[in-house]
């Protein structure tokens, strides 16, 4: 293979190309594009989306159940009034990072593998973030009152509580949203106009051809589409950081024992790309399978991604550590009774859940075999999502029922229409998800394309 | 391939991006525009009442005391409507076969409360308290405007909470000497007409607001639990 010397020529350590070599513009666009205008609605496809679908029904029951009787439907009861609203909220905006790092920081650092899954990761942080954004409100008691929390003229002449870190979630939220939303859809403009000028049908050709707002390919477009795709990757990358670090805050800011900590922001963050990255892991090793883009999403991109969840997930681990520890050098009592409690209380079997969920099993990672293998990825990822989902229960539940005052504590324990909530909000997330595989390219046609052109340049330059 | 969409296309997405801003600021003004119209805030609109009281005739013409009628307003929270045997008190003597008057006799004789309909309603969750407000020199003509000129009682305020709250953060704006409170046609001070208050000449309502606001020592009170109990 002509590659293993110019890898090693080059001083590059993984030689393995980041697409399967072969590809050629036009069989890259042909691949993508033929998935949604000529593969047409598969019976797997319509089952996956009927069963998505009936969920988000659940949601839509639940939601109703919850505006007509209030949130004593779930189990929170003080003190533990953050249940599963909270550790959901946290958990599925969590995983939305992934998506972003990808998108933003990976473009301005060049990182070319990110091409074949900035799309639905992507894709991926904005059905989270839409997932997420729903279980504040909801929480609120009386969602339609929502509102109150944006800063607007109003006839009571009262803002938001600036101080409360809450309301900063709402800004961080709606802006990482508004910044996602944009970034997803103008990456997919140039796509959309390749769609419209292969659109077999009207409707299509109308739909793709309002969506691509007139992309014709002149020179002056890709200028500007660069520019914009830059100048939108500066103002996402510190929205990956800063997002977490203000969900964060909903914690530290509290003085709740295990929750009034500095660690929190920076192993937030860690957490959330270490989840993000899970997710990606899960949805892209079926979809690769189902869609056969294997020559697009390579093993190498697997293999990465896992080194990916490797270090964040040692960034957690280190987290963990730290909370121990401080616990203890703090010499407080209650913040070492949290950790007692978090070891020996009603809760031990969680903990040592999250444990082994966290920072025993993606250790495998380490092992190039394991990351090669990939039912062992798709497993792992799984396990890492899990983990995640338990460390917010564990920082949630586990600090809030037993607090200061022990004539106060009390046990939380999730109600059926708690885990049907979160069980709908998966309904949400895959029914989006469905529709984007089945009406958007769910990986970028420009950038493959570009990347082709370029790997094929290499080669040719390095064959001569 | 031929053309999907017809030229004037690129007209319609110019307009349909800035018209969307357009739209936007025009709902949003709809929205303001509503929640201060009349028909939102009842600001001005005359309630059917069983009789037609007239402020301006009582308050005005005759010159008949705010407290006559409204007896608790100096020492409770809630200012009085008055029993149909305040009325009595003149109109068992004046007027007495006046047909406008009948369900006031009716109501005398059987015993029978007239229904008043409540011009100024605050919700359940507002606590307020009228005899504070006369205290500390707050005029009855501040908030239910010109009674004294309103034939049908009408409501003069939005009651909205930016209303109580503009005075709250501001009292020197309203208050008026004590001795004035009552008076439905006062007039705050001006350059053309002066108000005293211990000997003192003002002819600006801020300097005077201030000076009484020491004086009766009126706090600026702003939490919540001032008026949300």
């Amino acid at each position: 293979m002509a590659s293993e010397g110019s890898g090693k020529a080059l001083g590059v350590a993984d030689t393995e190309p980041i697409i399967a070599r072969g590809h050629t513009l036009e069989t890259v666009t042909n691949k993508i594009s033929s998935i949604i205008l000529t593969r047409g609605t598969t019976p797997g496809w319509l089952i996956g989306f009927l069963i998505a679908f009936s969920m988000l029904m659940l949601l839509n029951l639940v939601i109703t159940l919850l505006m007509i009787k209030g949130v004593g439907i779930w189990g929170i009861r003080i003190p533990a009034a953050w249940g599963f609203a909270i550790v959901n909220f946290v958990w599925w905006i969590g995983i939305g990072h992934a998506g972003t790092l990808i998108s933003a920081i990976l473009l301005l650092l060049h990182q070319q593998w990110r091409t074949s899954i900035n799309r639905f990761a992507e894709a991926m942080t904005i059905f989270a973030v839409m997932c997420a954004g729903m279980f504040p409100l909801l929480h609120m008691g009386r969602p339609w009152l929502f509102f109150y929390l944006m800063p607007y003229p109003n006839p009571m002449w009262l803002w938001p509580q600036f101080r409360s870190p809450l309301v900063w979630d709402v800004f961080a939220v709606s802006t990482y949203f508004t910044v996602s939303l944009l970034f997803w859809f103008l990456g997919m403009i140039p796509d959309f106009a390749t769609l419209r000028d292969r659109a077999k049908h009207k409707a299509g050709q109308i739909i793709y051809g309002m969506l691509s707002m007139g992309w014709r390919g002149s020179a002056v477009h890709w200028s500007r589409y660069e520019i914009a795709s830059v100048l939108l990757a500066g103002l996402a990358t510190p929205l990956v950081v800063s997002v977490h670090t203000v969900v964060s805050f909903d914690f530290t800011i509290g003085i709740i024992p295990g929750w009034h900590t500095t660690i929190f922001p920076p192993y937030f963050v860690a957490g959330a790309i270490y989840s993000g990255f899970a997710l990606v892991l899960t949805l892209a090793i079926p979809i690769r399978r189902v869609y056969h883009l294997e020559d697009l999403v390579t093993a190498r991109h697997l293999d990465i991604m896992a080194k990916v969840m490797l270090a964040t997930g040692l960034i957690v681990a280190y987290g963990y550590g730290i909370e121990a520890f401080m616990a203890f050098y703090s010499g407080d009592y209650y913040e070492k009774f949290m950790l007692t409690n978090r070891l020996h209380g009603p809760y031990m079997g969680i903990y040592f859940m999250l444990l082994t969920c966290n920072i025993a099993l993606p250790q495998l990672l380490w092992i190039r075999k394991v990351r090669r293998s990939i039912p062992a990825l798709f497993v792992i990822s799984l396990i890492v999502n899990t983990g995640m989902w338990l460390e917010r229960f564990v920082i949630v539940v586990i600090s809030l029922a037993r607090d200061f005052v022990p004539s106060s504590w009390r046990m939380y324990y999730p109600t059926r229409w708690d885990w049907a909530t979160y069980v709908g909000t998966f309904g949400l997330f895959f029914t989006c998800f469905y529709l984007f595989l089945r009406f958007l390219p769910m990986i970028s046609i420009v950038e493959v394309r570009a990347l082709v052109h370029e790997t094929n340049e290499e080669d040719l330059r390095l064959h001569k | 391939m031929g053309q999907i969409f017809h030229r004037s296309t690129n007209m319609v997405s110019r307009i349909s991006i800035y018209g969307a801003v357009l739209i936007i600021a025009a709902l949003a003004y709809a929205l303001y525009a509503i929640a201060m119209s009349p028909w939102y805030t009842n600001v001005g609109v005359k309630l059917q009442q069983p009789v037609p009281f007239s402020h301006r005739h009582h308050a005005g013409e005759l010159g008949i005391d705010c407290r006559y009628c409204h007896t608790s307003v100096e020492n409770s929270s809630f200012a009085g409507v008055p029993p149909t045997q305040t009325c009595m008190t003149c109109h068992s003597q004046i007027w007495t076969n006046s047909s406008m008057l009948e369900p006031v006799r009716a109501s005398y004789r059987n015993d029978t409360s007239l229904e008043w309909q409540r011009v100024n309603a605050l919700p359940d969750f507002v606590y307020f308290d009228h005899s504070i407000h006369i205290a500390k020199g707050v005029g009855c003509t501040t908030c239910h405007g010109q009674i004294a000129e309103m034939p049908l009682t009408q409501r003069a305020g939005t009651l909205y909470m930016s209303w109580c709250l503009d005075c709250h953060r501001q009292p020197e704006k309203n208050l008026r000497p004590k001795a004035e409170v009552f008076d439905p046609f006062y007039q705050p001070p001006s350059r053309l007409h002066a108000v005293t208050v211990d000997g003192m000449e003002f002819t600006d309502q801020l300097t005077m607001g201030r000076y009484l606001r020491k004086e009766y020592k009126v706090a600026s009170l702003q939490y919540c639990s001032t008026c949300h109990r």
